[in-house]
């Protein structure tokens, strides 16, 4: 019985009127992104088992479903319908994303992600500008750079709280754990572990979790010093 | 102390009998005592009030009259508005419950009651427990006689802290009764009983035990949700110090339905009491075997213990419950998988409230059709709120579903503070809506309340009268939530953060219709994309509010005047000098930034400068003179032409 189940089935959904052949059990908003539906999204990466679907661009109406629903939490059904493009799931990515911008103060040319800013790409998909207007902005309660740990610099203004950093950092267990920290509008990444020596942790090596940021908040500290000189060099600082 | 085992021939009802021979002879000394005994409600609302000193009273008072005299710790009845509440059962008299006993009623209780027996001191007197012809009865009032209590039946009459008094009243013989006929049947009479989930969603409890009875997994887990945050309520922990056996029992024969071998009580530290008396409970139960291994001589087995949940609202979200348990960030997950299929550590969990599990009991004693008889056919049994506010008999009432708003709060509770009118009701905390006056006829049942755009909630009520703002309300409301969101999704963290932004500017008379629109809009986005329920529900009292008072709203930022007259902004004192008395200086003394002075005709003012609106004069001016007028806008001070009398001497000097 366990041996029938491991051999992939495969299921046929709707998407947009398009019909789409997908493996079973894998998330819908893989398969869109596969079949070049693209789908905004923030928190969810490649291969998560349980993605947290906390950044709340991903959602899709799915027929049968009385609210939209995350696509990345979403596993393929037989049959199923999917709508990605509808007019009110426009204006409910358009609104996440606003929300996500009010903290941001939209500075990108000073950024180190500019132009592989997943935040640029989705403004330019809802086409929405990455300083919002509809929306007043909003000042976190929290220092705008965090430089305490060896190798990393945060900056609380660009984080968007996705959890990619958490996830990697999570899974492999290495050096200074981060976590979230605090709560509401004050939540932010944070490490934890200072007991660890700088010299001996794993972080050094790792930096998986400024690898996946999707925004540039979080950065090795060397790259960020670097940036920053030449900033300064060519007097944009 | 080893458990008592049971012969193994012997039925799980038959050693129970056994049981409850011994406690009922053991309530028998007591309720057939030759001296006095005095009942003293201690839960932490009584403790709040001064049970304890209540207790010291009593005790000093007896010895200083040489008599002797039991006194029992007992639960809470649930008459906030008459705390610390006593019960003196003094032989040839009926039971007699006392209200607002402090040292100095005690003291007196004992002398002109105990000591003589001859004056039953009537004006402190609530009435008699039982029907007798020289003593008003509770059945007289109408709280008595409107409640109907289920859940709360024996709360606030037996010692909490003594599993014998939960016994001697026929407890856990729904237990007995349940291992013998076995766990499908309890299922199907939960299920045919329609029992739903007092936690807030109303999700049929029946039909989610079953979802876990029939997942194929040997460890499941059974979990009594008592994370309860909501601000002025008070349920969940009065049944956990009122009557912890009954929620212990209910937790076992939840578990014995779905087939769980663990229990879990998840209780917030903030109830240190709660978790004192329920851990006491799960002791004494096992040591009776009623909990534990082998459970009254049948092959069912139940370890139950207590986890404290360290403060969070979310947390009393399941996803969240869940992940804290696991040591983790109370953060609420997306569902599916429900819980009831893989919950805690993968496991099938079932999470229940309070009330939930405590009302299990009585359903399977009585029956499935029993229970359906009260209430209405959606939403059979009683429900429980936390009556709070403006009224004038505040505290926990229990009342059949399908009774209106209006007999709830009017008959049962005594309406409105001091005579002013009632303006709306806050059903179901931060997550529940407002409705206003003309609504009143709402019938109180899941599906009733969620169509009026409010909802059931955990059971906190808060009255209001005309002086409570709605937008301030509303700002109130949703900076709990942003405070308590856990920061993970997008549209709670900052959706409620922008609400909160806009409800307090126009708090503050800043404002204009298209923030009303954003307000809207953005309400219905973050209800349609939040995550979980925390963030789902968030917006209900800015979306009610919005509804049902708008134009309170409107007259905030087109008028600057707030209609309640409470956001300190929009408003001003001033002192009526036709009514103020000269030569009083009752306001004078409470001022704390000095701002009211004496006129030149001897009579007070205050200095607009200096006052910080704090309102302090309102309650200080004597009502036979009720001088200090409050009014919203400031600019509608009128001028009465006053003078400081400093200023006049020097004048004439």
């Amino acid at each position: 019985m366990q041996a029938v189940e491991d051999i992939p089935v495969t299921v046929t959904i709707t998407v947009d009127e398009r019909k789409i052949e997908a493996c079973a059990g894998r998330n819908l908003l893989s398969v869109c992104l596969e079949n070049n539906i693209y789908i905004p999204h923030l928190c969810f990466l490649e291969g998560m088992e349980d993605p947290p679907a906390s950044c709340r661009l991903c959602l899709v109406e799915v027929v049968g479903e009385n609210f939209p629903v995350a696509s990345c939490r979403y596993l393929v059904k037989d049959g199923m319908v999917v709508r990605t493009d509808s007019e009110a799931l426009l204006q409910l990515r358009q609104t996440a994303f606003r929300l996500l911008v009010s903290t941001n103060d939209g500075r990108c040319h000073l950024c180190l992600a500019n132009h592989s800013c997943e935040l640029q790409r989705i403004a330019k998909f809802l086409h929405q500008p990455l300083r919002t207007k509809r929306l007043r902005h909003i000042e976190r309660n929290y220092p705008e750079l965090i430089t305490e740990h060896p190798y990393l610099v945060y900056e609380s203004k660009k984080c968007v709280l996705c959890g990619r950093c958490v996830y990697v950092c999570g899974k492999l267990e290495k050096g200074y754990k981060l976590d979230f920290a605090k709560r509401g509008i004050d939540t932010v990444v944070s490490f934890f572990g200072s007991d660890i020596d700088p010299a001996t942790s794993a972080c050094q090596d790792c930096l998986a979790c400024a690898a996946v940021c999707p925004v540039g908040a979080l950065n090795s500290k060397r790259v960020w010093q670097d940036f920053t000189e030449e900033l300064k060099l060519q007097g944009k600082l | 102390m080893k458990p008592q085992h049971p012969p193994m021939n012997n039925s799980p009802r038959a050693f129970l009998a056994e049981l409850v021979t011994a406690a009922a002879a053991k309530l028998a000394e007591l309720k057939n005592a030759s001296v006095p005994v005095i009942y003293v409600g201690c839960a932490t609302c009584g403790r709040a009030a001064g049970a304890m000193d209540t207790i010291a009273g009593f005790n000093e008072a007896l010895v200083a009259n040489g008599i002797e005299a039991i006194i029992r710790k007992v639960g809470c009845l649930g008459h906030c508005y008459a705390e610390p509440l006593v019960i003196i059962q003094n032989p040839g008299f009926p039971p007699l419950l006392y209200q607002k006993i402090g040292v100095g009623e005690a003291g007196i209780l004992v002398r002109s009651f105990l000591k003589d027996g001859s004056d039953p001191c009537y004006e402190y007197l609530l009435g008699a427990l039982e029907a007798d012809d020289n003593f008003p009865t509770l059945m007289d009032y109408p709280r008595y006689l409107f409640e109907n209590r289920v859940i709360m039946e024996h709360c606030g009459l037996i010692d909490p802290e003594d599993v014998d008094h939960y016994l001697a009243v026929g407890g856990y013989s729904a237990l007995a009764q349940g291992l013998e006929e076995g766990g499908v049947r309890v299922l199907e009479e939960i299920k045919a009983a329609n029992l739903r989930g007092r936690g807030g969603a109303g999700f049929p409890a029946g039909r989610k035990w079953e979802i876990a009875r029939n997942v194929k997994v040997f460890e499941k887990l059974v979990i009594c949700n008592g994370d309860e945050g909501d601000p002025g309520a008070y349920m969940d922990r009065t049944l956990l110090e009122s009557n912890p056996h009954q929620v212990l029992e209910g937790l076992a024969l939840a578990a014995l339905a779905v087939g769980a071998g663990r229990a879990l009580l998840y209780i917030r530290t903030e109830y240190p009491l709660a978790v004192e008396i329920v851990e006491r409970a799960i002791a004494q139960a096992r040591q009776k075997n009623l909990l534990g291994s082998k459970i009254l001589g049948s092959d069912f087995s139940l370890e139950v213990s207590v986890f404290q949940g360290s403060g969070a609202f979310v947390c009393g979200e399941e996803t969240a419950l869940i992940e804290s348990l696991a040591g983790r960030r109370g953060m609420p997950q997306p569902r599916p998988p429900y819980p009831a299929v893989s919950g805690f550590q993968g496991k099938p969990t079932i999470i229940n409230n309070v009330k939930t599990l405590s009302t299990v009991p009585s359903i399977i004693r009585n029956g499935a059709s029993w229970f359906t008889a009260i209430g209405t056919p959606g939403s059979p049994g009683t429900a429980i709120f936390s009556v709070v506010g403006e009224v004038e008999y505040p505290g926990l009432v229990e009342v059949p579903m399908g009774v209106t708003l209006e007999h709830l709060v009017v008959d049962v509770c005594g309406g409105v503070k001091n005579g002013k009118t009632l303006k709306a009701v806050q059903i179901g905390g931060p997550s529940g809506g407002c409705l206003p006056a003309s609504l009143l006829q709402t019938k109180i049942d899941f599906d009733s309340l969620k169509e009026s755009g409010a909802m059931m909630g955990s059971g906190g009520l808060v009255v209001m009268n005309e002086d409570t703002c709605m937008v301030e309300l509303a700002r109130y409301f949703t900076d709990f939530t942003q405070g308590e969101s856990c920061g993970k999704c997008t549209f709670c963290r900052l959706g409620t953060r922008h609400l909160r932004d806009i409800l307090e500017d126009l708090t503050k008379g800043v404002g204009s219709a298209e923030d009303l629109q954003t307000l809207q809009e953005l309400s219905e986005m973050i209800v349609k994309g939040s995550l979980c329920s925390l963030g789902k529900t968030a917006p209900n009292p800015v979306l009610t509010t919005l509804r049902f008072f708008r134009g309170e709203y409107e007259a905030h930022f087109a008028e600057k005047r707030c209609p309640a007259r409470m956001c300190r902004s929009l408003i001003a004192f001033y002192i009526d000098l036709e009514a103020c008395a000269r030569g009083c200086d009752a306001c004078v003394a409470c001022c704390p930034t000095e701002a009211i002075f004496t006129t030149s005709n001897r009579k007070k003012a205050i200095d607009q400068e200096k006052c910080v609106k704090c309102g302090e004069c309102v309650y200080a001016c004597p009502p036979e003179y009720d001088a200090v007028r409050r009014i919203s806008p400031p600019s509608l001070i009128p001028d009465q032409g006053v003078k400081p009398l400093i200023e006049e001497e020097k004048e004439e000097k």
